[in-house]
């Protein structure tokens, strides 16, 4: 696998240009990240549905639902790219595999807060882009490639298992224990 | 509240991923609105995700992808912002007052004796998905389980052969689990569960009726 080529733009950049979308609909910094990142979601799509015309239709309605909810994006929250990350993963659940996802409402009131909410800046810090990159390449290439894999892999976890020769239940272990070393990664650098 | 029983990287990452199902997302997104600490994990799981996306060999389009992109963006008109009324205060968390059409007091429960059930309909023919509420004190029968049951506590608490499970706690069984879960004394307990097979009881009885019931 040559996956890991250039990396794409700074992600300060990313989120600046998610700001200005949903800011003042600044179209040249639409067309900067669809050059940016479009490439990368088609990817990721075509990854997932090995079908070339799909993996393009999904990634233009990723394009247009990163256009129209901009303004959900939060900088303090997160990283732009998981944020581009889940709104390609439920394109795909939605559109392709015609699924539901349920998930949680942030401002819900039933929703438990956390004890201390975490200061943005040590939160930034945890998951900055910057910290996951130096944490992904301690690792050993094979963790990396069955967490890559874990995420990116259309197929389930018993044709993964197939294809490496491995038992299901090795492949899950192994999965857990690169994910544990990417936390405990992360942990030390902080 | 303190949560005890947290999701396994197992259930996190296949949830992160998008490989999860409507029905055991439903418990993963229940067990997520009332644990702050697994929602730190989702988003480091996110995270990655987004970091490795960035990683990846870009795959170029035809040449008049951002044309076509541009030319829906015109015809495509601003959604209006779906207004989103929320209660001051609510018993359930959301997803689950969605599926339900309300909170704990809107719910229509069947009686099962020594429990009270309401299916919950989903778009997910592999699962079944119901609300189950233990009466205090009361356990509900013995039984084991064809395929996988993810169960979230809702409120109150239950023990069983396993362990005691309280607000938010998720318990995931196998079929290799017998086991006879038992409200604890104060209150009632409400809890979602999501099964892929009926559940198998001990008892004869219980096996017999069990198609009439729905469970």
């Amino acid at each position: 696998m040559t996956d890991r080529t250039d990396n794409a733009a700074p992600p300060t950049q990313t989120s600046a240009q998610i700001v200005a979308i949903a800011a003042s609909a600044d179209m040249a910094a639409f067309e900067a990240l669809f050059k940016e990142f479009g490439p990368r979601i088609r990817a990721y799509l075509l990854k997932l549905t090995r079908d070339g015309q799909a993996a393009e239709d999904l990634m233009q309605e990723t394009m247009l639902a990163i256009w129209r909810k901009a303004g959900q994006f939060d900088p303090e929250r997160g990283q732009a790219s998981a944020w581009i990350f889940t709104i390609a993963r439920n394109i795909w659940i939605d559109a392709w595999r015609k699924q539901k996802r349920p998930a949680f409402d942030p401002d819900d009131p039933a929703l438990v807060p956390p004890p201390e909410p975490e200061a943005p800046d040590l939160l930034e810090q945890k998951q900055s882009g910057a910290a996951l990159h130096a944490a992904l390449k301690t690792l050993p290439a094979e963790q990396v490639e069955l967490i890559r894999l874990s995420f990116f892999d259309e197929d389930s976890h018993s044709t993964i298992a197939a294809r490496l020769g491995l038992p299901i239940g090795t492949v899950k272990s192994r999965i857990r224990l690169a994910f544990g070393r990417l936390r405990a990664a992360l942990e030390e650098m902080k | 509240m303190t949560i005890r029983h947290h999701l396994n990287d197992d259930l996190l990452l296949d949830y992160a991923a998008g490989r999860l199902s409507e029905g055991w997302s439903l418990a993963i997104a229940c067990h997520l609105a009332m644990c702050p600490q697994c929602r730190e994990q989702l988003a480091l799981a996110e995270a990655t995700a987004g970091a490795m996306l960035e990683e990846l060999t870009p795959v170029e389009g035809p040449a008049d992808s951002w044309e076509t992109l541009k030319s829906r963006l015109a015809v495509t008109p601003e959604p209006a912002p779906r207004p989103v009324s929320r209660p001051a205060s609510a018993t359930l968390p959301e997803p689950l007052r969605s599926y339900l059409g309300g909170d704990l007091d809107a719910i229509k429960w069947r009686n099962l004796g020594n429990a009270k059930q309401v299916l919950i309909k989903t778009g997910d023919k592999t699962t079944q998905a119901r609300l189950l509420c233990i009466a205090a004190g009361k356990p509900v029968p013995e039984h084991s389980h064809g395929g996988r049951e993810l169960t979230v506590v809702l409120k109150g608490s239950f023990h069983d052969e396993v362990d005691r499970f309280g607000p938010g706690d998720i318990e995931d069984a196998d079929g290799s689990l017998t086991h006879q879960p038992v409200a604890d004394d104060h209150e009632d307990c409400i809890c979602l569960a999501i099964t892929d097979a009926p559940l198998k009881f001990s008892s004869r009885l219980l096996r017999l009726v069990q198609p009439m019931l729905g469970i």
